[in-house]
């Protein structure tokens, strides 16, 4: 039988040695020594035990990890927390107001736009980002622009439903507003 | 007909929480980021594994290499077959209540290479990603044998399974003469059917952290849908006392079937943790999520012979399914053709084929996801050539029992199914010709399929603990997996003791829980919900008992029949103006708590002379491109018959996640394996294609009235699998209805339907 050698011998470096990183996450000004390879996601999951991101692939293609970073909304696996030096970031565990829901999470709640949860960080902090956007004004344009955003549960329909209430709530909160 | 024993008055107030679309209990938790799933528990001396996965499909290592990991610093193990513990021997101590017939896959057993990404290295390191890294540093030599993967040139090589795994029922025999039957028949449709393998993914990637507590006991976060048969596992294979280990899983982040057996994650970190003495993570990564087990690859043939009137005269319906070298994974796959339809000539014939793969797994309603679809296709593809319309073929061939076995059904609303979700769709308006509804450059078709599944019932114990501040904990070891476990036994038990949702909590995903099987095949409600009904029945009669021993009660001599239990109070039901509060009762009593655990079995006499199914209707309109032959769903009715349905909000969740699972079978997944190497070459996910927001339209969701007396102390059947059941055959027949092409591969992508319309 033919022997296969594993042709492609990865190159052995020192591991990086850890350097600082200064975050606002949610409000809070947080310093972490950080090695460099360490992604956002990863500093908010393992190192600030902020574990309401979520990974589902770690390679930007589900956006469960989506989280708001100067109130734009992005995939934290795709991007070094040390890129992010000095920016300021929104986890879904910052969207509450003390015990206030921020009003996609009460819509969310309300249109049961979950089922596993697993995935509904990210739908929110990126639907917060789609709001922020001002893009998406009809249900097919959500859909769009949502879809970024996986869930293997196919919450979809009611996902929609929730940001299209949400997207009123807010539109009306600032029509209110002087 | 059987009497049920029912407690008079449970589930007759209306103004219980049963059968009310109240939100998820646990909503909070899941959109604060507050729910922990199994990767998100820690302690200090946590440490991280990463996985090695094989580079062939079949084979032998000749040599591991891991000097340069692990002169890492930081570095801090790195287990392979050469250097594992000595483990559990014997097979039966590597089963799993999930296993069919045959050896389970023991990670780390021998150089021997099975399948592909077959887990061969673990390496344990201070950090996720010196873990990550290192692993791409150990250097394996493989010995390649030659492997087998491809069903479609293995399909004659097969064999016939028996009663290989729990809930598998062979075919019946044969009926009539089918063969002669579908000759004679003067209407014809022989055809076969492909699908592709497809993978759970769920978005959570399976992981396991082990926390090493410093009395020697361990608390396993596991991903799994049955803690109790993980718990089993981990201490019969590394010979664990059983109080020493506690698994739980309070938040599973979907599973869809890829968390009914214990996979490797598991195992790795359990041996890394015991060995170690310390806290281990294992998380897989997404390729790996294609490491294990599958809805399997099927080849099937369905022929129908009928009449020119519609009766059918013959069925015949068989299929070839891939397994694994070491386990019969087998599904019911054919078996509902006969029993969807009345016919006197029927065959169905259902085979295994070997293959060098993982062994296939479960996955949202197995088999019927598979078989139904082909059976649909068919009928569809007879409607046509009867020029009959396909409501009215299945309603001519409508079974009032069941054709397999000659029982009646303990209920079958399908008729309603048809019926409400034809109106509500406004399928009278469907002209039958394909290519004969367009919109510009958009060909229309509208296209429906009937779906079954059965409504199983397994056995469960429950707790209830109801304290003097009127609070009640109910738990058992069951899961939510997001199918909104945690949600209905709480309304079921506040529905039985009449008491505010608020004040029920219900507790589940933990092994030291009393005993409910592994969640899955939508008998959850039936056979954990009946625990719950049960064990609070007992506190009701408790609460009774002693309020009628209070001085000057109100309900003093008053017969169990005739309290009503809502709002927290005990009412006689006849003079509601008698009532004693719940709190009353217990402090008048000197009661500080009611403590009562139950055990709820099926009803075995029921069983045995009924068949028990849930039942649907799916209606479906796709717009395929005429140019460019891309296939968009643009509007789908589910008319479901499952009993009563205990929470309309969460079940219709699951009913539309389940038509989405279906879209994804009908256009999407796919697992692309080249033959060449044995192994998935797809395995991501934005490769392996699962259906996004845009790919779903809005999903009409009806539940039909179905009274069901014999299924469960409860009515309710079940309604995690039905929702997929019809779906990919209601597609197909809405694309041959749209553009006349008839595409009989699942998915079916665009190149399918383009290469029909040239
Ligand atoms: S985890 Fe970042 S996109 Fe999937
Ligand atoms: S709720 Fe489970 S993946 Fe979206």
């Amino acid at each position: 039988m033919a022997q296969l050698k594993a042709s492609l011998r990865p190159a052995t470096a020192p591991p990086p040695e850890p350097i600082p990183v200064t975050l606002t996450v949610n409000g809070v000004e947080r310093t972490l020594h950080l090695a460099p390879w360490t992604t956002l996601l990863d500093a908010l999951r393992l190192h600030l035990d902020l574990t309401g991101t979520k990974k589902g692939c770690d390679h930007g293609q589900c956006g469960a990890c989506t989280v708001l970073v100067d109130g734009r909304r992005i995939n934290s696996c795709l991007t070094l927390a040390a890129m992010q030096d000095g920016r300021k970031v929104t986890t879904i565990e910052g969207l509450t107001t003390g015990d206030a829901l921020h009003p996609l999470q009460e819509a969310f709640i309300e249109h049961d736009a979950f089922q596993c949860g697993y995935c509904t960080p990210g739908q929110i902090c990126s639907a917060a980002g789609l709001i922020a956007e001002g893009k998406a004004s009809t249900d097919d344009e959500i859909r769009e622009l949502m879809s970024g955003n996986l869930c293997r549960c196919g919450a979809y329909p009611n996902i929609v439903a929730a940001i299209r209430q949400a997207m009123a709530a807010v539109a009306t909160k600032a029509e209110g507003a002087p | 007909m059987i009497a049920i024993p029912s407690i008079p008055g449970f589930l007759r107030e209306p103004n219980g929480p049963i059968g009310k679309p109240v939100n998820r209990v646990d909503g909070r938790k899941k959109v604060t980021g507050d729910a922990h799933y199994a990767a998100e528990f820690t302690l200090p001396d946590l440490a991280h594994g990463c996985i090695v996965s094989s580079a062939i499909a079949r084979g032998r290592i000749t040599r591991i290499d891991t000097a340069a990991a692990l002169a890492l610093p930081g570095v801090i193990h790195i287990f392979t077959h050469e250097n594992r513990p000595s483990l559990a021997w014997f097979d039966r101590k590597w089963k799993d209540d999930d296993a069919p017939k045959g050896s389970p896959f023991r990670p780390l057993y021998d150089a021997e290479i099975h399948h592909a990404l077959q887990p061969v290295a673990l390496v344990i390191a201070e950090s996720f990603e010196l873990a990550r890294y290192a692993a791409r540093l150990v250097h394996i030599e493989y010995e390649v044998a030659p492997h087998q993967t491809n069903l479609r040139a293995n399909r004659a090589n097969t064999f016939t399974p028996g009663k290989d795994k729990g809930g598998f029922q062979p075919p019946p025999k044969p009926r009539g003469n089918p063969e002669q039957a579908f000759l004679d028949s003067p209407v014809q449709v022989d055809v076969e059917f492909t699908q592709a393998a497809e993978y759970h993914n769920p978005m959570e990637m399976h992981a396991t952290t082990v926390l090493h507590h410093d009395d020697g006991t361990l608390t396993v976060h596991d991903k799994t849908q049955g803690a109790q048969n993980c718990h089993t596992y981990v201490c019969n294979v590394f010979g664990l006392p059983k109080s020493a280990v506690r698994v739980m899983s309070p938040f599973v982040g979907g599973a869809f079937g890829s968390g009914l057996r214990p996979q490797h994650q598991l195992f790795m970190a359990m041996l890394a943790a015991t060995q170690l003495k310390r806290s281990v993570r294992v998380e897989l990564s997404r390729p790996q999520m294609f490491s294990f087990g599958h809805r399997p690859e099927t080849i099937q043939r369905v022929a129908l012979g009928a009449d020119r009137d519609g009766t059918l005269r013959a069925l015949i319906h068989e299929a070839v399914q891939e397994s694994s070298r070491n386990e019969n994974y087998v599904e019911i796959v054919v078996n509902w053709s006969g029993q969807q339809y009345t016919c006197d000539n029927v065959r169905l014939d259902y085979k295994l084929s070997r293959l060098d793969v993982h062994t296939p797994q479960d996955q949202r309603a197995p088999g019927a996801a598979t078989g139904v679809p082909a059976l649909e296709i068919a009928m569809d593809e007879l409607a046509c050539k009867l020029g009959m319309d396909p409501v009215e073929l299945r309603l001519k061939n409508y079974a009032e029992t069941d054709p397999n076995t000659g029982n009646p059904f303990s209920s079958k609303e399908l008729r309603a199914c048809f019926q409400h979700g034809a109106e509500r769709f406004g399928w009278a308006k469907r002209t039958p010709a394909p290519r004969s509804m367009r919109e510009g450059r958009e060909l229309i078709g509208w296209g429906m399929a009937a779906g079954v599944w059965d409504a199983m019932q397994g056995q469960a114990a429950a707790k209830a603990v109801l304290g003097v501040d009127g609070k009640l904990v109910v738990s058992s070891a069951t899961a939510d997996i997001g199918t909104g476990t945690y949600t209905v036994m709480t309304q079921i038990a506040a529905d039985v003791l009449g008491l505010p949702i608020e004040e029920v909590t219900f507790c589940l995903g933990d092994s030291s829980l009393p005993t409910a099987p592994i969640e899955g095949g939508s008998w959850t409600v039936s056979t954990v919900g009946s625990a719950v009904k049960a064990v609070c029945d007992r506190v009701r009669s408790q609460l009774v008992t002693l309020a009628g021993k209070l001085d000057n009660s109100p309900l003093k001599g008053v017969a169990e029949a005739d309290v009503l239990f809502a709002d927290g109070h005990l009412i006689v039901r006849n003079d509601r103006s008698r009532r004693l509060s719940i709190t009353d009762v217990m402090r008048g009593s000197g009661t500080l708590s009611i403590e009562e655990e139950a055990r709820a079995l099926p009803y075995l006499l029921a069983r045995a002379r009924h068949t028990f199914a849930t039942h649907s209707a799916v209606f479906v309109e796709v717009r395929v491109d005429e140019d460019l032959g891309t296939i968009r769903v643009a509007r789908v009715v589910s008319a479901i018959a499952a009993g009563r349905i205990i929470n309309p909000k969460t079940a219709r969740s699951q009913i539309q996640g389940a038509v989405v699972w279906g879209i994804g079978m009908g256009l999407e997944e796919e697992a692309f394996t080249d033959h060449r190497l044995g192994r998935v070459m797809n395995h991501d996910y934005a490769e392996y294609h699962v259906p996004v927001n845009a790919d779903v339209p809005e999903i009409d969701v009806l539940f039909v009235e179905e009274h069901d007396d014999m299924v469960n102390a409860l009515g309710a059947k079940g309604v995690g699998e039905i929702g997929i059941v019809g779906v990919p055959a209601a597609i197909a027949n809405a694309i041959h209805h749209a553009t006349g092409v008839r595409v009989r591969d699942f998915p079916i992508t665009l190149d399918k339907v383009l290469a029909g319309l040239r």
